[in-house]
């Protein structure tokens, strides 16, 4: 595997071809903001937080650092202003949707961003997929998908299979970045299937 | 729809998973929607999850997860046909069959939409019932068209 020396902030890091420049900042200790990325999932570059500037050859672009593989004598900036205030706009508009979300509160103060800024339209998922991607990829269970695009996508989960395996499993909630996924659940639970009492592991 | 013309369709394809959507299109052109059961066989019979198949047969408009009637009627709100008059036919149609965009009739008769453009400005207004124009449409003919199907 051959080894590829770039710079990120300055720094010389050394990665493996095929990697991400997340994932080779990562093994440097520098940390870049994600939303959507997942270290057991396959890089899916939806929420584009995680984007940094790059400088190559005589060009410098944009480009979202986990789903870009390094190249050698890249430089990366994983903050300049450009770079701060994408990440604060990405962020007002998803505090928009989960204006209670912890994780996007915390990122909202490090980059100034104004959860007011846009007119708030709770609908709480922010579409980051780590769900759906996680029960899919990791648990090869398939209980909760995305239905319906653009504005109007959102979680489902399929009751006939969140029956049997949610209640043993739940490894999904931890990973939402707001409390959608959790109400979605005891949600499909009331109306399609009821669940043993809390916790309880189901002996189905 | 039974199991057996499902499987047929599905054997046409070689129950290739690549051919899904290919599969859902006939699926629901001949009975008009996707019933569960069907999207659960072929499921089945292809290998994909459920949660992907109701992801992608809720994504295209193409398909439908609720009975459609035997016709569908897709009136151009486009444009064009609404300077000459499309929300005349519109209302015809809603008056006639009871019933208004998006929804089906409870003898499963029609199904209504509205489109955003058609193609074909020139014969505006312009109403499409199972993939057959109908052009520069009066309110009495928009009536005469409707009631020429059963
Ligand atoms: S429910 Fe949560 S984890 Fe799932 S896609 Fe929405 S925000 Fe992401
Ligand atoms: S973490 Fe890279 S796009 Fe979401
Ligand atoms: S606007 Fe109706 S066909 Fe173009």
């Amino acid at each position: 595997m051959n080894e590829i020396l770039l710079q990120i902030d300055g720094k010389e890091v050394r990665a493996r071809e095929g990697m991400t420049v997340l994932e080779a900042a990562q093994s440097a200790g520098i940390s870049i903001p994600t939303l959507c990325y997942h270290e057991k999932l396959v890089p899916f570059g939806g929420c584009r937080l995680c984007i940094v500037e790059a400088e190559g050859h005589g060009w410098i672009r944009l480009v979202v650092s986990c789903v870009y593989t390094v190249e050698e004598n890249l430089a990366v900036r994983t903050r300049s202003e450009k770079v701060d205030r994408i990440r604060k706009t990405l962020l007002e508009l998803l505090l928009a949707h989960a204006p209670n979300s912890p994780q996007l509160q915390d990122l909202a103060q490090e980059y100034g961003a104004d959860k007011d800024r846009f007119e708030k339209e709770a609908s709480f998922c922010i579409h980051c997929g780590l769900c759906v991607r996680y029960c899919a990829e990791v648990k090869k269970l398939n209980a909760v998908g995305f239905v319906d695009r653009g504005i109007k996508k959102e979680i489902s989960f399929i009751p006939e299979i969140a029956s049997k395996e949610c209640h043993n499993c739940m490894e999904c909630f931890p990973l939402c970045p707001t409390s959608w996924l959790q109400a979605a659940f005891v949600f499909t639970e009331a109306l399609a299937f009821s669940g043993p009492s809390s916790g309880t592991p189901s002996n189905e | 729809m039974n199991n057996d013309r499902i499987d047929q369709i599905i054997d046409k394809h070689q129950g290739e998973a690549s051919s899904l959507i290919q599969v859902l299109l006939e699926i629901q052109s001949e009975n008009h929607w996707l019933p569960k059961d069907a999207l659960r066989r072929v499921g089945e019979k292809l290998q994909v999850p459920l949660s992907r198949i109701q992801h992608i047969a809720t994504f295209y408009k193409a398909f439908s997860l609720v009975p459609k009637g035997r016709h569908e009627v897709h009136v151009c709100m486009g444009t064009a046909c609404h300077v000459r008059g499309a929300e005349r036919v519109l209302d015809k149609v809603q008056d006639l069959t009871g019933i208004k965009p998006g929804e089906t009739d409870l003898d499963l008769k029609f199904s209504l939409e509205t489109v955003n453009c058609l193609g074909c400005c020139a014969l505006g207004p312009v109403m499409e019932i199972d993939g057959k124009t109908h052009g520069k449409l009066s309110r009495a003919e928009t009536e005469d068209v409707l009631k020429s199907y059963d």
